[in-house]
Protein backbone atom coordinates (compact mmCIF):
# COMPACT_ATOMS: atom_id res chain seq x y z
CA UNK A 1 0.00 0.00 0.00
CA UNK A 2 1.00 3.32 -0.81
CA UNK A 3 -0.12 6.39 0.89
CA UNK A 4 -1.85 6.60 4.32
CA UNK A 5 -0.50 7.78 7.54
CA UNK A 6 3.36 7.62 7.82
CA UNK A 7 3.41 7.51 11.63
CA UNK A 8 4.13 11.04 12.05
CA UNK A 9 1.38 11.80 14.79
CA UNK A 10 1.35 10.59 18.31
CA UNK A 11 -0.95 9.93 21.58
CA UNK A 12 0.86 11.63 23.58
CA UNK A 13 -2.06 12.59 26.50
CA UNK A 14 -4.83 10.53 28.17
CA UNK A 15 -7.46 10.56 30.32
CA UNK A 16 -9.74 8.75 32.02
CA UNK A 17 -12.82 9.25 34.36
CA UNK A 18 -12.42 5.59 36.57
CA UNK A 19 -15.95 4.15 35.23
CA UNK A 20 -18.54 3.86 37.93
CA UNK A 21 -21.65 1.52 38.22
CA UNK A 22 -23.65 4.03 39.99
CA UNK A 23 -22.65 7.18 40.12
CA UNK A 24 -22.91 9.26 43.37
CA UNK A 25 -20.85 12.65 42.73
CA UNK A 26 -21.88 15.53 41.11
CA UNK A 27 -24.07 15.83 38.34
CA UNK A 28 -22.60 18.37 35.67
CA UNK A 29 -23.41 19.43 32.14
CA UNK A 30 -21.46 17.73 29.57
CA UNK A 31 -19.73 20.66 28.42
CA UNK A 32 -18.29 20.98 31.64
CA UNK A 33 -17.10 17.32 31.28
CA UNK A 34 -15.34 18.25 28.27
CA UNK A 35 -13.51 20.79 29.70
CA UNK A 36 -12.59 18.85 32.50
CA UNK A 37 -11.22 15.62 30.44
CA UNK A 38 -9.66 17.55 27.89
CA UNK A 39 -7.42 19.53 30.80
CA UNK A 40 -6.68 16.34 32.22
CA UNK A 41 -5.63 14.77 29.25
CA UNK A 42 -3.63 17.76 28.05
CA UNK A 43 -2.10 17.98 31.03
CA UNK A 44 -0.88 14.38 30.61
CA UNK A 45 1.03 15.55 27.36
CA UNK A 46 2.50 18.39 28.98
CA UNK A 47 0.92 20.94 26.33
CA UNK A 48 -0.71 23.88 27.33
CA UNK A 49 -4.49 24.73 26.75
CA UNK A 50 -4.00 27.69 24.43
CA UNK A 51 -2.03 25.37 21.97
CA UNK A 52 -4.97 23.29 20.91
CA UNK A 53 -5.97 24.06 17.21
CA UNK A 54 -7.79 21.01 16.89
CA UNK A 55 -10.53 18.80 18.52
CA UNK A 56 -13.20 16.11 17.41
CA UNK A 57 -16.42 15.42 19.66
CA UNK A 58 -19.04 13.33 19.08
CA UNK A 59 -22.57 14.45 20.82
CA UNK A 60 -23.04 16.80 23.87
CA UNK A 61 -26.30 17.15 26.28
CA UNK A 62 -26.66 20.55 25.50
CA UNK A 63 -26.70 21.21 21.43
CA UNK A 64 -28.16 18.52 18.91
CA UNK A 65 -26.26 20.56 16.07
CA UNK A 66 -22.68 22.88 15.91
CA UNK A 67 -21.55 20.85 18.60
CA UNK A 68 -17.41 21.50 17.52
CA UNK A 69 -18.43 25.04 17.56
CA UNK A 70 -20.44 25.22 20.90
CA UNK A 71 -17.04 23.31 22.66
CA UNK A 72 -14.78 25.89 20.56
CA UNK A 73 -16.38 28.54 22.28
CA UNK A 74 -16.83 27.04 25.53
CA UNK A 75 -13.02 26.41 26.17
CA UNK A 76 -11.91 29.28 24.73
CA UNK A 77 -10.19 27.35 21.45
CA UNK A 78 -9.15 28.65 18.31
CA UNK A 79 -9.20 25.35 16.18
CA UNK A 80 -8.41 25.36 12.50
CA UNK A 81 -9.83 21.03 12.55
CA UNK A 82 -13.51 20.42 13.76
CA UNK A 83 -15.05 17.26 13.56
CA UNK A 84 -18.09 15.36 14.49
CA UNK A 85 -17.85 11.60 14.42
CA UNK A 86 -20.78 9.27 14.64
CA UNK A 87 -19.99 6.04 15.05
CA UNK A 88 -21.42 4.64 17.82
CA UNK A 89 -18.45 2.72 19.52
CA UNK A 90 -16.47 3.05 17.10
CA UNK A 91 -16.61 6.60 17.53
CA UNK A 92 -13.20 7.06 19.73
CA UNK A 93 -11.11 4.78 17.30
CA UNK A 94 -12.80 6.83 14.53
CA UNK A 95 -11.58 10.44 16.34
CA UNK A 96 -7.96 8.59 16.23
CA UNK A 97 -6.91 8.24 13.26
CA UNK A 98 -9.08 11.51 11.66
CA UNK A 99 -7.16 13.32 14.21
CA UNK A 100 -3.28 12.06 13.27
CA UNK A 101 -4.69 12.64 9.52
CA UNK A 102 -5.39 15.76 10.18
CA UNK A 103 -2.05 16.43 11.76
CA UNK A 104 -0.25 14.53 8.93
CA UNK A 105 -2.17 17.18 6.68
CA UNK A 106 -0.63 20.14 8.35
CA UNK A 107 -4.37 21.17 8.79
CA UNK A 108 -3.30 21.82 12.67
CA UNK A 109 -0.73 20.00 15.67
CA UNK A 110 -2.61 19.83 18.66
CA UNK A 111 -5.52 18.01 18.59
CA UNK A 112 -8.04 17.20 21.74
CA UNK A 113 -10.59 14.33 21.12
CA UNK A 114 -13.11 13.21 23.97
CA UNK A 115 -16.05 11.52 25.02
CA UNK A 116 -17.96 12.33 28.76
CA UNK A 117 -20.22 10.20 29.97
CA UNK A 118 -21.33 10.98 33.34
CA UNK A 119 -24.50 11.54 34.27
CA UNK A 120 -25.74 14.94 33.80
CA UNK A 121 -28.24 17.09 35.79
CA UNK A 122 -31.80 15.80 35.46
CA UNK A 123 -34.41 17.86 32.75
CA UNK A 124 -37.48 19.64 33.63
CA UNK A 125 -40.11 17.40 33.09
CA UNK A 126 -40.85 19.88 30.48
CA UNK A 127 -38.04 19.43 28.37
CA UNK A 128 -37.04 16.60 25.14
CA UNK A 129 -35.57 13.80 26.70
CA UNK A 130 -31.89 13.27 25.73
CA UNK A 131 -32.79 9.08 26.34
CA UNK A 132 -34.60 7.04 23.97
CA UNK A 133 -36.23 3.69 24.99
CA UNK A 134 -35.24 2.35 21.58
CA UNK A 135 -31.39 2.61 22.06
CA UNK A 136 -29.24 2.84 18.89
CA UNK A 137 -32.33 2.06 16.87
CA UNK A 138 -34.21 5.32 15.23
CA UNK A 139 -37.90 5.79 15.74
CA UNK A 140 -37.98 8.09 13.85
CA UNK A 141 -40.99 8.54 11.22
CA UNK A 142 -39.31 7.71 7.98
CA UNK A 143 -36.48 5.81 9.30
CA UNK A 144 -36.10 2.18 7.77
CA UNK A 145 -35.42 0.80 11.47
CA UNK A 146 -39.37 2.58 13.02
CA UNK A 147 -40.93 0.87 9.88
CA UNK A 148 -39.56 -2.68 9.36
CA UNK A 149 -37.55 -3.13 12.39
CA UNK A 150 -39.26 -2.09 15.57
CA UNK A 151 -42.63 -2.82 14.87
CA UNK A 152 -41.54 -6.73 15.24
CA UNK A 153 -39.44 -6.11 18.66
CA UNK A 154 -36.35 -5.89 17.08
CA UNK A 155 -34.62 -2.87 18.22
CA UNK A 156 -31.07 -2.21 20.56
CA UNK A 157 -28.47 -4.36 20.52
CA UNK A 158 -29.19 -7.99 22.20
CA UNK A 159 -30.95 -9.18 19.73
CA UNK A 160 -28.75 -8.66 16.73
CA UNK A 161 -26.06 -9.86 18.34
CA UNK A 162 -27.12 -13.25 19.41
CA UNK A 163 -28.99 -13.46 15.94
CA UNK A 164 -25.08 -13.43 14.65
CA UNK A 165 -24.10 -15.53 17.29
CA UNK A 166 -26.40 -18.21 16.17
CA UNK A 167 -26.02 -17.66 12.59
CA UNK A 168 -22.05 -17.76 13.19
CA UNK A 169 -22.79 -21.59 14.88
CA UNK A 170 -24.64 -22.90 12.20
CA UNK A 171 -21.75 -22.03 9.59
CA UNK A 172 -18.47 -23.15 12.35
CA UNK A 173 -19.72 -24.62 15.07
CA UNK A 174 -20.44 -22.34 18.89
CA UNK A 175 -18.52 -23.71 21.69
CA UNK A 176 -20.13 -21.70 24.83
CA UNK A 177 -17.54 -23.02 26.81
CA UNK A 178 -14.81 -20.60 24.64
CA UNK A 179 -17.20 -17.27 24.07
CA UNK A 180 -17.53 -18.30 28.27
CA UNK A 181 -13.61 -18.06 28.27
CA UNK A 182 -13.24 -14.64 27.00
CA UNK A 183 -15.45 -12.85 29.64
CA UNK A 184 -13.60 -15.26 32.49
CA UNK A 185 -9.86 -14.36 30.73
CA UNK A 186 -10.90 -10.61 30.74
CA UNK A 187 -12.05 -10.86 34.13
CA UNK A 188 -8.84 -11.81 35.55
CA UNK A 189 -7.04 -8.72 33.86
CA UNK A 190 -9.59 -6.52 34.81
CA UNK A 191 -8.65 -8.20 39.15
CA UNK A 192 -5.43 -6.50 38.27
CA UNK A 193 -6.80 -3.43 37.14
CA UNK A 194 -7.61 -0.97 40.23
CA UNK A 195 -10.05 1.44 37.58
CA UNK A 196 -12.21 -1.68 36.57
CA UNK A 197 -15.64 -1.73 37.96
CA UNK A 198 -15.26 -5.39 38.34
CA UNK A 199 -11.80 -5.36 40.06
CA UNK A 200 -11.69 -7.77 42.87
CA UNK A 201 -14.48 -9.97 41.19
CA UNK A 202 -12.76 -12.73 39.99
CA UNK A 203 -15.31 -15.08 37.53
CA UNK A 204 -15.19 -18.45 36.03
CA UNK A 205 -16.41 -20.03 32.45
CA UNK A 206 -18.99 -21.47 35.20
CA UNK A 207 -20.25 -18.63 36.64
CA UNK A 208 -20.69 -17.38 33.24
CA UNK A 209 -22.65 -19.94 31.70
CA UNK A 210 -24.54 -20.13 35.03
CA UNK A 211 -26.01 -16.35 34.50
CA UNK A 212 -28.68 -15.31 33.13
CA UNK A 213 -29.85 -15.91 29.60
CA UNK A 214 -30.77 -12.69 28.03
CA UNK A 215 -31.00 -13.72 24.11
CA UNK A 216 -29.91 -17.42 23.28
CA UNK A 217 -26.68 -17.88 23.22
CA UNK A 218 -26.10 -14.91 25.23
CA UNK A 219 -25.58 -14.61 29.06
CA UNK A 220 -25.27 -11.58 30.99
CA UNK A 221 -21.95 -12.38 32.02
CA UNK A 222 -21.18 -11.74 28.03
CA UNK A 223 -22.75 -8.38 27.65
CA UNK A 224 -21.37 -4.82 28.57
CA UNK A 225 -21.74 -3.51 32.36
CA UNK A 226 -23.34 -0.03 31.61
CA UNK A 227 -21.98 2.91 33.87
CA UNK A 228 -20.69 6.07 34.28
CA UNK A 229 -17.04 7.54 33.20
CA UNK A 230 -15.84 9.40 30.33
CA UNK A 231 -11.83 10.00 28.50
CA UNK A 232 -10.26 12.25 26.16
CA UNK A 233 -6.76 12.17 24.73
CA UNK A 234 -4.81 14.10 22.71
CA UNK A 235 -3.27 13.60 19.67
CA UNK A 236 -0.07 15.89 18.02
CA UNK A 237 3.02 15.80 15.99
CA UNK A 238 5.64 13.61 17.16
CA UNK A 239 8.22 16.69 17.21
CA UNK A 240 5.32 18.52 19.17
CA UNK A 241 5.22 15.95 21.46
CA UNK A 242 9.23 15.92 21.85
CA UNK A 243 8.76 19.73 22.46
CA UNK A 244 6.51 19.34 25.29
CA UNK A 245 9.34 17.19 27.38
CA UNK A 246 6.23 14.71 28.18
CA UNK A 247 7.52 11.80 30.36
CA UNK A 248 6.02 9.48 27.99
CA UNK A 249 7.12 7.51 25.33
CA UNK A 250 5.79 8.26 22.83
CA UNK A 251 2.87 6.03 20.74
CA UNK A 252 2.78 6.43 17.05
CA UNK A 253 -0.92 5.98 15.27
CA UNK A 254 0.99 4.29 12.31
CA UNK A 255 -2.01 2.21 10.93
CA UNK A 256 -5.87 2.56 10.28
CA UNK A 257 -8.98 1.12 8.65
CA UNK A 258 -12.51 1.66 8.57
CA UNK A 259 -15.41 0.13 7.28
CA UNK A 260 -19.13 0.18 6.84
CA UNK A 261 -22.20 -0.66 5.04
CA UNK A 262 -25.08 -1.30 7.34
CA UNK A 263 -27.11 -0.25 10.32
CA UNK A 264 -29.10 -3.36 10.70
CA UNK A 265 -28.00 -6.45 10.54
CA UNK A 266 -30.70 -8.14 9.09
CA UNK A 267 -29.27 -5.91 5.78
CA UNK A 268 -25.82 -7.03 5.80
CA UNK A 269 -24.51 -9.08 2.78
CA UNK A 270 -22.72 -11.63 5.44
CA UNK A 271 -23.96 -11.25 9.33
CA UNK A 272 -20.19 -13.39 9.99
CA UNK A 273 -18.05 -12.23 8.03
CA UNK A 274 -17.23 -8.66 10.01
CA UNK A 275 -16.61 -5.10 8.79
CA UNK A 276 -13.21 -4.92 10.91
CA UNK A 277 -11.46 -7.87 8.61
CA UNK A 278 -11.86 -4.94 6.02
CA UNK A 279 -9.97 -2.31 8.49
CA UNK A 280 -7.68 -4.42 9.84
CA UNK A 281 -5.99 -5.24 6.46
CA UNK A 282 -6.29 -1.72 5.90
CA UNK A 283 -4.23 -0.52 9.25
CA UNK A 284 -1.52 -3.41 8.63
CA UNK A 285 -1.18 -3.11 5.31
CA UNK A 286 -0.40 1.27 6.16
CA UNK A 287 1.93 0.08 9.10
CA UNK A 288 3.58 -2.45 7.54
CA UNK A 289 3.27 -4.77 10.25
CA UNK A 290 2.04 -8.58 10.60
CA UNK A 291 -0.15 -9.89 12.53
CA UNK A 292 2.32 -11.70 14.99
CA UNK A 293 4.01 -8.69 15.54
CA UNK A 294 1.78 -7.25 18.16
CA UNK A 295 2.07 -7.36 21.07
CA UNK A 296 -1.74 -6.47 23.12
CA UNK A 297 -4.92 -6.88 21.00
CA UNK A 298 -7.47 -4.42 22.52
CA UNK A 299 -10.49 -5.14 20.70
CA UNK A 300 -13.92 -3.57 21.29
CA UNK A 301 -16.13 -6.03 23.26
CA UNK A 302 -19.67 -4.90 23.57
CA UNK A 303 -20.37 -8.89 23.46
CA UNK A 304 -18.23 -11.80 23.88
CA UNK A 305 -19.58 -12.65 20.30
CA UNK A 306 -17.59 -9.13 19.24
CA UNK A 307 -14.33 -9.95 20.49
CA UNK A 308 -14.24 -13.94 18.86
CA UNK A 309 -15.24 -12.22 15.74
CA UNK A 310 -12.78 -9.42 15.86
CA UNK A 311 -10.14 -12.06 16.70
CA UNK A 312 -11.12 -14.01 13.53
CA UNK A 313 -11.80 -11.23 11.14
CA UNK A 314 -8.59 -9.23 11.98
CA UNK A 315 -6.47 -12.20 10.99
CA UNK A 316 -5.35 -13.45 14.33
CA UNK A 317 -6.54 -16.88 12.92
CA UNK A 318 -8.34 -18.25 10.25
CA UNK A 319 -12.03 -18.16 9.60
CA UNK A 320 -14.29 -20.41 11.97
CA UNK A 321 -11.27 -21.52 14.01
CA UNK A 322 -12.13 -18.23 16.54
CA UNK A 323 -13.00 -21.22 19.28
CA UNK A 324 -10.31 -23.22 19.32
CA UNK A 325 -8.24 -19.92 19.34
CA UNK A 326 -9.61 -19.10 22.18
CA UNK A 327 -9.82 -21.78 24.16
CA UNK A 328 -6.03 -22.93 23.00
CA UNK A 329 -4.46 -19.15 24.48
CA UNK A 330 -4.57 -17.66 27.47
CA UNK A 331 -5.83 -14.00 26.91
CA UNK A 332 -4.99 -12.66 29.94
CA UNK A 333 -2.49 -9.89 30.44
CA UNK A 334 0.37 -12.74 31.60
CA UNK A 335 -1.22 -14.92 28.89
CA UNK A 336 0.50 -15.66 25.16
CA UNK A 337 -1.83 -13.56 23.91
CA UNK A 338 -2.75 -10.82 25.77
CA UNK A 339 -6.75 -9.87 24.50
CA UNK A 340 -8.17 -6.35 26.67
CA UNK A 341 -5.66 -6.27 29.46
CA UNK A 342 -7.67 -3.51 31.44
CA UNK A 343 -10.32 -6.20 31.68
CA UNK A 344 -12.14 -5.11 28.43
CA UNK A 345 -15.58 -2.87 28.47
CA UNK A 346 -16.59 -6.68 30.01
CA UNK A 347 -14.53 -6.37 33.02
CA UNK A 348 -13.62 -2.31 33.26
CA UNK A 349 -16.84 -0.85 32.24
CA UNK A 350 -18.61 0.77 29.39
CA UNK A 351 -19.25 4.64 30.11
CA UNK A 352 -20.89 5.38 26.84
CA UNK A 353 -19.07 5.97 24.05
CA UNK A 354 -15.58 6.39 26.58
CA UNK A 355 -16.36 2.46 26.60
CA UNK A 356 -14.37 2.41 23.29
CA UNK A 357 -11.35 4.97 24.86
CA UNK A 358 -10.78 2.16 27.66
CA UNK A 359 -9.76 0.17 24.50
CA UNK A 360 -7.71 2.63 23.21
CA UNK A 361 -6.03 4.02 26.17
CA UNK A 362 -5.24 0.94 27.35
CA UNK A 363 -3.11 0.37 24.05
CA UNK A 364 -1.38 3.62 25.13
CA UNK A 365 -0.63 2.61 28.37
CA UNK A 366 0.51 -0.92 27.62
CA UNK A 367 2.62 0.32 25.04
CA UNK A 368 3.76 3.36 27.59
CA UNK A 369 4.83 0.35 29.66
CA UNK A 370 2.57 1.92 32.53
CA UNK A 371 0.38 -0.05 33.16
CA UNK A 372 1.97 -1.98 36.77
CA UNK A 373 0.61 -5.00 37.34
CA UNK A 374 -0.99 -5.92 34.24
CA UNK A 375 1.73 -4.71 32.34
CA UNK A 376 2.50 -6.97 28.90
CA UNK A 377 6.29 -7.47 28.96
CA UNK A 378 8.49 -5.45 25.93
CA UNK A 379 5.12 -4.27 24.75
CA UNK A 380 5.63 -2.01 21.74
CA UNK A 381 2.62 -2.81 19.23
CA UNK A 382 -1.22 -2.65 20.29
CA UNK A 383 -4.16 -3.39 17.79
CA UNK A 384 -7.32 -1.71 19.04
CA UNK A 385 -10.46 -1.79 17.35
CA UNK A 386 -14.05 -0.07 17.87
CA UNK A 387 -17.22 -1.33 16.97
CA UNK A 388 -20.30 0.80 16.26
CA UNK A 389 -24.16 -0.70 16.15
CA UNK A 390 -24.43 -4.26 15.58
CA UNK A 391 -21.42 -4.90 13.65
CA UNK A 392 -22.25 -2.13 11.75
CA UNK A 393 -19.27 0.35 11.86
CA UNK A 394 -15.73 -0.57 12.86
CA UNK A 395 -12.77 1.40 12.91
CA UNK A 396 -9.00 0.06 13.54
CA UNK A 397 -5.79 1.59 14.63
CA UNK A 398 -2.37 0.14 15.18
CA UNK A 399 -0.09 1.70 17.87
CA UNK A 400 3.76 1.72 18.01
CA UNK A 401 5.74 2.79 20.77
CA UNK A 402 8.64 5.30 19.64
CA UNK B 1 -51.02 -6.74 27.54
CA UNK B 2 -48.76 -4.12 27.86
CA UNK B 3 -49.30 -0.52 29.24
CA UNK B 4 -46.90 0.78 26.67
CA UNK B 5 -48.05 1.47 23.28
CA UNK B 6 -46.38 -0.95 20.64
CA UNK B 7 -44.34 1.07 17.70
CA UNK B 8 -46.60 0.73 14.90
CA UNK B 9 -45.09 1.36 11.25
CA UNK B 10 -45.75 4.29 9.56
CA UNK B 11 -45.74 3.93 5.92
CA UNK B 12 -44.27 6.83 3.95
CA UNK B 13 -45.23 7.34 0.11
CA UNK B 14 -42.49 4.94 -1.23
CA UNK B 15 -43.00 2.28 0.90
CA UNK B 16 -47.09 2.53 1.17
CA UNK B 17 -47.68 -0.31 -1.70
CA UNK B 18 -45.84 -2.95 0.23
CA UNK B 19 -48.20 -2.23 3.30
CA UNK B 20 -51.34 -2.04 1.29
CA UNK B 21 -50.56 -4.97 -0.63
CA UNK B 22 -49.65 -6.75 2.96
CA UNK B 23 -52.82 -5.88 4.43
CA UNK B 24 -54.79 -7.35 1.71
CA UNK B 25 -52.31 -10.79 2.68
CA UNK B 26 -50.25 -10.14 -0.15
CA UNK B 27 -46.36 -9.95 -0.38
CA UNK B 28 -44.80 -7.53 -3.01
CA UNK B 29 -41.35 -6.68 -3.10
CA UNK B 30 -39.39 -4.15 -5.39
CA UNK B 31 -37.46 -5.13 -7.98
CA UNK B 32 -35.20 -3.20 -10.55
CA UNK B 33 -36.02 -3.32 -13.73
CA UNK B 34 -32.65 -2.45 -15.02
CA UNK B 35 -30.33 -4.74 -13.07
CA UNK B 36 -32.55 -7.06 -11.67
CA UNK B 37 -31.94 -6.18 -8.01
CA UNK B 38 -34.83 -7.08 -5.63
CA UNK B 39 -34.64 -4.39 -2.73
CA UNK B 40 -35.59 -4.74 0.76
CA UNK B 41 -36.75 -2.90 2.66
CA UNK B 42 -38.51 -0.75 -0.15
CA UNK B 43 -37.01 2.71 -1.36
CA UNK B 44 -37.42 4.63 -4.16
CA UNK B 45 -34.08 4.14 -5.74
CA UNK B 46 -32.38 0.27 -5.85
CA UNK B 47 -29.42 0.05 -4.08
CA UNK B 48 -27.56 -2.05 -6.74
CA UNK B 49 -27.62 0.69 -9.52
CA UNK B 50 -29.52 3.63 -7.83
CA UNK B 51 -32.01 3.58 -10.92
CA UNK B 52 -35.29 4.69 -9.79
CA UNK B 53 -37.24 2.88 -12.18
CA UNK B 54 -38.50 -0.30 -9.85
CA UNK B 55 -41.37 -2.71 -10.07
CA UNK B 56 -43.56 -4.37 -7.33
CA UNK B 57 -43.44 -7.73 -8.08
CA UNK B 58 -45.45 -10.09 -6.45
CA UNK B 59 -43.26 -13.17 -4.04
CA UNK B 60 -44.98 -15.79 -2.18
CA UNK B 61 -43.19 -15.03 0.82
CA UNK B 62 -42.01 -18.41 0.92
CA UNK B 63 -38.51 -18.47 2.59
CA UNK B 64 -35.77 -19.82 4.92
CA UNK B 65 -34.62 -18.87 8.98
CA UNK B 66 -31.17 -17.32 8.12
CA UNK B 67 -30.63 -17.04 12.26
CA UNK B 68 -32.93 -16.17 15.35
CA UNK B 69 -33.09 -15.81 18.83
CA UNK B 70 -34.94 -15.49 21.57
CA UNK B 71 -35.11 -12.70 24.08
CA UNK B 72 -36.15 -13.29 27.06
CA UNK B 73 -35.59 -9.90 28.42
CA UNK B 74 -37.97 -7.25 26.23
CA UNK B 75 -36.02 -4.53 25.58
CA UNK B 76 -38.43 -2.12 24.92
CA UNK B 77 -41.64 -2.46 27.47
CA UNK B 78 -43.96 -2.28 24.34
CA UNK B 79 -43.05 -5.62 23.95
CA UNK B 80 -43.20 -7.38 27.28
CA UNK B 81 -46.56 -9.17 26.33
CA UNK B 82 -44.73 -10.90 23.64
CA UNK B 83 -41.33 -11.77 25.36
CA UNK B 84 -39.87 -14.64 25.11
CA UNK B 85 -40.21 -13.67 21.28
CA UNK B 86 -38.96 -15.49 18.37
CA UNK B 87 -36.90 -13.00 16.58
CA UNK B 88 -35.22 -13.62 13.13
CA UNK B 89 -33.51 -12.58 10.04
CA UNK B 90 -35.85 -14.46 7.47
CA UNK B 91 -34.44 -15.44 4.00
CA UNK B 92 -37.11 -15.03 1.11
CA UNK B 93 -36.73 -17.52 -1.88
CA UNK B 94 -35.60 -14.25 -3.88
CA UNK B 95 -32.82 -13.14 -1.89
CA UNK B 96 -33.84 -10.18 0.78
CA UNK B 97 -33.47 -10.93 4.12
CA UNK B 98 -36.55 -9.24 6.81
CA UNK B 99 -36.47 -8.56 10.77
CA UNK B 100 -39.65 -10.64 11.49
CA UNK B 101 -40.86 -12.85 14.22
CA UNK B 102 -41.41 -16.29 14.36
CA UNK B 103 -44.90 -17.24 15.66
CA UNK B 104 -46.28 -20.90 16.13
CA UNK B 105 -43.46 -22.31 17.64
CA UNK B 106 -41.96 -23.22 20.96
CA UNK B 107 -39.48 -20.31 22.05
CA UNK B 108 -36.30 -21.72 21.45
CA UNK B 109 -33.49 -20.97 18.65
CA UNK B 110 -35.44 -22.39 15.63
CA UNK B 111 -32.42 -23.64 13.33
CA UNK B 112 -30.88 -22.23 10.57
CA UNK B 113 -32.24 -22.98 7.18
CA UNK B 114 -35.71 -24.03 8.45
CA UNK B 115 -38.52 -23.75 5.95
CA UNK B 116 -41.09 -20.46 7.15
CA UNK B 117 -44.12 -19.41 5.44
CA UNK B 118 -45.46 -16.34 6.13
CA UNK B 119 -48.18 -14.73 8.81
CA UNK B 120 -49.97 -12.27 8.21
CA UNK B 121 -50.67 -10.58 11.69
CA UNK B 122 -53.45 -7.76 10.80
CA UNK B 123 -53.96 -5.28 13.15
CA UNK B 124 -56.39 -2.97 14.35
CA UNK B 125 -54.71 0.18 12.60
CA UNK B 126 -54.78 -1.39 9.41
CA UNK B 127 -51.26 -2.09 9.18
CA UNK B 128 -50.79 -6.23 8.66
CA UNK B 129 -47.36 -7.31 10.51
CA UNK B 130 -45.23 -10.44 8.12
CA UNK B 131 -44.39 -12.96 10.26
CA UNK B 132 -43.68 -16.67 9.56
CA UNK B 133 -43.72 -19.93 10.92
CA UNK B 134 -42.65 -23.02 9.80
CA UNK B 135 -43.76 -25.15 7.15
CA UNK B 136 -45.23 -27.82 8.83
CA UNK B 137 -44.31 -31.29 7.76
CA UNK B 138 -46.07 -34.10 10.03
CA UNK B 139 -43.15 -35.58 10.88
CA UNK B 140 -40.66 -32.47 11.23
CA UNK B 141 -39.79 -32.11 15.40
CA UNK B 142 -38.94 -28.84 15.45
CA UNK B 143 -42.67 -27.38 14.26
CA UNK B 144 -44.27 -27.97 18.29
CA UNK B 145 -48.16 -26.95 18.73
CA UNK B 146 -47.26 -24.05 20.32
CA UNK B 147 -48.92 -20.90 21.05
CA UNK B 148 -50.96 -19.51 18.32
CA UNK B 149 -49.78 -16.53 16.42
CA UNK B 150 -50.30 -13.10 18.84
CA UNK B 151 -53.63 -10.91 18.43
CA UNK B 152 -52.66 -7.18 18.22
CA UNK B 153 -53.29 -5.57 21.61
Amino acid sequence: MTGGLRGEAVVAGVAEYAPERRYLGPRVMTLEQWGDLAAMALDDAGIPAGDVDGLVCSTVRESDMFVPATIAEYLGWRVDYAERVDLGGATPVGMVWRAAAAIELDLCEVVVCAAPARPTPSLPAHMPRAWSPFGASSAIMGSPQAEFDIPYGNLAQNGGYAMIANRYAAEFGYDPRATAKIAADQRTSACANPDAVFFDTPITIDDVLASKVVADPLHVLEIVMPCAGGAAVVVTSAERARRAGSPHRPVHVVGCGEHLAHKTPTYTPDLVRTPVGHAADRAFAMAGLARHEVDVVEPYDCYTITVLLTIEDSGFCGKGEGMAFVRDHDLTYRGDFPVNTHGGQLGFGQAGLAGGFSQLIEGVRQVRGACGGRQVADCDIAFVTGTGGIMSEQAAVLLRGG
Amino acid sequence: MSTVDKPRPLPIEPTRPFWDALAQHRITIPRCDRCGTWVWYPRPRCPGCLSNELTWTPVTGAGTVHTSTVTRQPIHPAFADETPQVQAIVELDVGVRMTTTLVDVEPRVVEVGTAVEPVFDDGPDGITLLRFRPVRRATDPSVSAGPPSPGRR
